[in-house]
């Protein structure tokens, strides 16, 4: 007879997962399920009650032509930051790889950004791009009208891609200068012996093997530029001038707590969701393709 | 084991010994208030909570400041829905109509006669008890900070061009900024256009002209008003406004930019603005050594009769599921504030004007508008007092209101950067402002504003 202590495999599986299941379902499961309830009714802000409506919500929202505006101009955003953000990132981070003076000063310095909250680096990049006071008042003397965030709706978006692109350079920094450092030394220094120049290794070597690290931050990047982008927009454009920042999320807060649309935000939450859940799906399917794992 | 049982023994016994001794010591009742303003008001209402503390010694009132209007509302919403809202809190004005049909609140008037204090409801002035009041003339609230739009002008400036009073129409304004232009100033008059702005540009502007921005009688009358801002002298006067920009009569000015409306004129850049008599200490505080300057009633188009404009700020609500106590202790503060000491205080230290007649009249006797930095203030009171408040000029009872200022600050803004014409971009407000009130009225079906 048998004295060892057994468990079915399927009992120890279930208990070992339930404290993870439990944290995701009471942080994720959970809210979105009440957002999703809450975007088929119409909500009354004090909890006085509230009617079902079924998609009216989404149709209200879809039919907007502000609304479409709000997508087109996250798209915008999440595009020119999303090529920005990864292109000088990935200038700095292939310059501090090849250890020229100072690399190691950079390699700290560059990641700093990162680390600053977004409200905070947002004042301060006002005070910066203000038309008035700030660099730009110099650029304004010579050329007068030529900044004008207040009013140009153009300028405003520079302005908070401007701001957004500077703190998540550090975090693709960080990112791409690990990627090129697990690259073997010996495929680089074979190649610079067979004579292979600084751009030829970086097209032919390093670019290929660090293209999981790139589709990587190109799914971050597009999903955090959704995301991320409030506390920018709040402090440096309030969403304005005529809603040219007016961003989903942006969208989403002066609906939801200034306007207290409730029903109307968990409706643009679930399509905001869903548009990272397509543009997610959308990477992985076509761009993955021409990514190679080693 | 025993020591456990021996520690459990003694915590039972300690905790039943402090529950009997707590009786004795009878500790005053806490309530909380939450409100909404910060930084020097934040300390002036502090003080003005200690001293209601060291006034009596039953009741302790807690106070909380929640940074800003918007975040007041929105933190005491999610409090309440959690059952865990404070006894008294400051809303401010536009969110009036959503307090109204929240159900969640107590009325300032049965509150104040439940527990035995007569207040005296003609004593407020009438254009600010209208604002907070039912269309039936119940006081729901109490009107805390009160302020109303003036014109703020430089006197220096406008001594240059030959005058020493204040324009009084919008036409001799138009010709008065145009000499300033010549004499040399480079912006005579300063305006910011975001959603905040509503309040001077159209709601004062509409009253003061008699003009309704919405059907029902600015919403008093029922959920169903629309805006209807699109055919009144405000269209006129948009008209006007972004003229003067085109020619370099107008500047805009915001923080954004670098230089906010309010410091433009303290610093001398601008000459004229629009502001609340709320800015009138920070004027005084932070202007240009030697600047001229004083504040007139806003301008009207010729013609046209004047009437009272409207008060600005916000009123304190008491709110429902607390207990008798803590209502007791919610009406004593509440009286402490009616007091017209209390004014007397809350105006010398901040720019708001006094809510009652007795209060305004305290003031008076003790000398108050006599002299710098508070003389010039008494114009607010005129301005707010110019009539007996029509039907569309009690207030704008709108819901969510705040969506539809944030509304007009878009189209102003289109329209500015020459993106719409004038004419159509009222018309856009009115079309997405009524889409708005659409849907704050499905939002509340079968109910309607008390």
């Amino acid at each position: 007879m048998e004295k060892r202590v057994t468990f079915s495999k399927w009992t120890v599986g279930i208990l070992f997962a339930v404290p993870q299941l439990l944290l995701i379902f009471t942080f994720f499961y959970w809210p979105a399920g009440q957002a999703v309830y809450w975007s088929l009714t119409l909500q009354q802000p004090w909890g006085g009650g509230n009617i079902w409506v079924g998609l009216d919500n989404f149709r209200s929202i879809l039919s907007s032509a502000d609304y479409w505006n709000s997508i087109t101009v996250s798209l915008v955003f999440a595009a020119i930051s999303t090529g920005i953000v990864m292109f000088v990132a990935l200038v700095l981070a292939a310059l501090t790889d090849r250890q020229l003076t100072g690399s190691r000063f950079y390699r700290v310095v560059l990641i700093w950004p990162y680390g600053i909250a977004a409200p905070a680096l947002a004042l301060a990049f006002r005070f910066i791009l203000a038309p008035e006071a700030g660099f730009m008042a110099v650029v304004n003397q010579a050329w007068p009208g030529f900044w004008d965030p207040g009013l140009d709706g153009v300028d405003a978006m520079a302005s908070i891609i401007a701001a957004f692109s500077w703190k998540y350079i550090g975090y693709n920094f960080i990112f791409f200068l690990a990627a090129f450092q697990a690259i073997p030394r010996s495929l680089i220094e074979a190649s610079a012996m067979d004579g292979a120049g600084v751009i030829r290794r970086f097209w032919d070597i390093q670019f290929p093997l660090i293209t999981p690290t790139i589709f990587f931050l190109l799914v971050i990047n597009i999903t955090e530029s959704f995301q991320d982008s409030f506390g920018i927009v709040d402090i440096m454009t309030s969403g304005g001038p005529a809603n040219a920042t007016n961003l989903m999320v942006y969208k989403i807060y002066s609906d939801g707590f200034k306007g207290l649309d409730y029903s109307g935000a968990a409706a643009q939450s679930i399509i905001l969701m869903l548009l990272i859940i397509v543009l997610t799906i959308f990477q992985f399917r076509f761009i993955e393709r021409r990514v190679h794992y080693r | 084991m025993s020591m456990i049982k021996h520690g459990l023994a003694a915590l039972v016994a300690g905790t039943i010994s402090v529950s009997l001794a707590l009786p004795a010591v009878a500790a005053p009742t806490k309530f909380d208030f939450w409100f909404g303003l910060s930084g020097d008001l934040e300390r002036v209402v502090q003080t003005l909570c200690k001293n209601f503390n060291e006034s009596q010694k039953d009741y302790e009132v807690v106070c909380t400041s929640q940074g800003n209007y918007d975040a007041t509302l929105q933190n005491t919403i999610a409090a309440f829905r959690a059952g865990k809202q404070p006894t008294v809190v400051q809303v401010y004005d536009v969110g009036t109509a959503t307090m109204m049909l929240s159900g969640a609140y107590k009325p300032a008037d049965k509150l104040m006669e439940e527990n035995g204090y007569k207040i005296d409801y003609s004593d407020y002035f009438p254009g600010i008890a209208r604002y907070y009041a039912t269309s039936k003339g119940e006081m729901l609230s109490f009107p805390f900070n009160s302020s109303t739009a003036l014109m703020y002008w430089n006197k220096d400036a406008f001594a240059k061009i030959g005058k020493t009073e204040a324009p009084k129409t919008w036409e001799d304004v138009g010709a008065d900024l145009k000499a300033l232009k010549d004499a040399g100033y480079d912006c005579p008059m300063a305006i910011n256009i975001s959603g905040n702005e509503s309040w001077q540009l159209m709601e004062q502007f509409s009253a003061i002209h008699n003009q309704p921005i919405a059907t029902k009688n600015n919403g008093y009358d029922g959920l169903d008003a629309r805006l209807e801002v699109n055919k009144t002298k405000f269209v006129q006067y948009v008209g006007d406004l972004k003229k003067w920009y085109d020619e370099g009569l107008i500047k805009i000015k915001s923080k954004d930019l670098g230089q906010d409306m309010v410091q433009s004129f303290a610093s001398g850049t601008c000459e004229v603005i629009l502001s609340s008599v709320g800015d009138h200490g920070t004027v005084g505080k932070t202007k240009k050594e030697g600047l001229n300057w004083d504040v007139a009633e806003l301008p009207t188009y010729a013609g046209t009769e004047r009437k009272n404009s409207l008060v600005g700020g916000a009123s304190l609500w008491v709110l429902s599921g607390k207990s008798p106590e803590e209502y007791k202790g919610a009406a004593a503060f509440l009286n402490f504030i009616h007091d017209p000491k209390t004014a007397l205080f809350w105006s010398t230290n901040t720019g708001y004007i006094p809510v009652t007649k007795s209060g305004f009249d305290y003031m008076k006797a003790n000398g108050f508008y006599d002299k710098a930095p508070f003389k010039g203030r008494e114009t607010a009171i005129a301005s707010l007092t110019a009539s007996e408040p029509t039907d569309i000029t009690r207030g704008v009872r709108l819901g969510n209101f705040t969506q539809i200022r944030a509304e007009f600050g878009t189209q102003m803004q289109a329209i500015f950067a020459n993106k719409v014409s004038v004419q159509e971009g009222i018309d856009t407000l009115v079309k997405n402002g009524d889409a708005i009130l659409d849907r704050f009225q499905q939002t509340y079906p079968n109910k309607t504003l008390p």
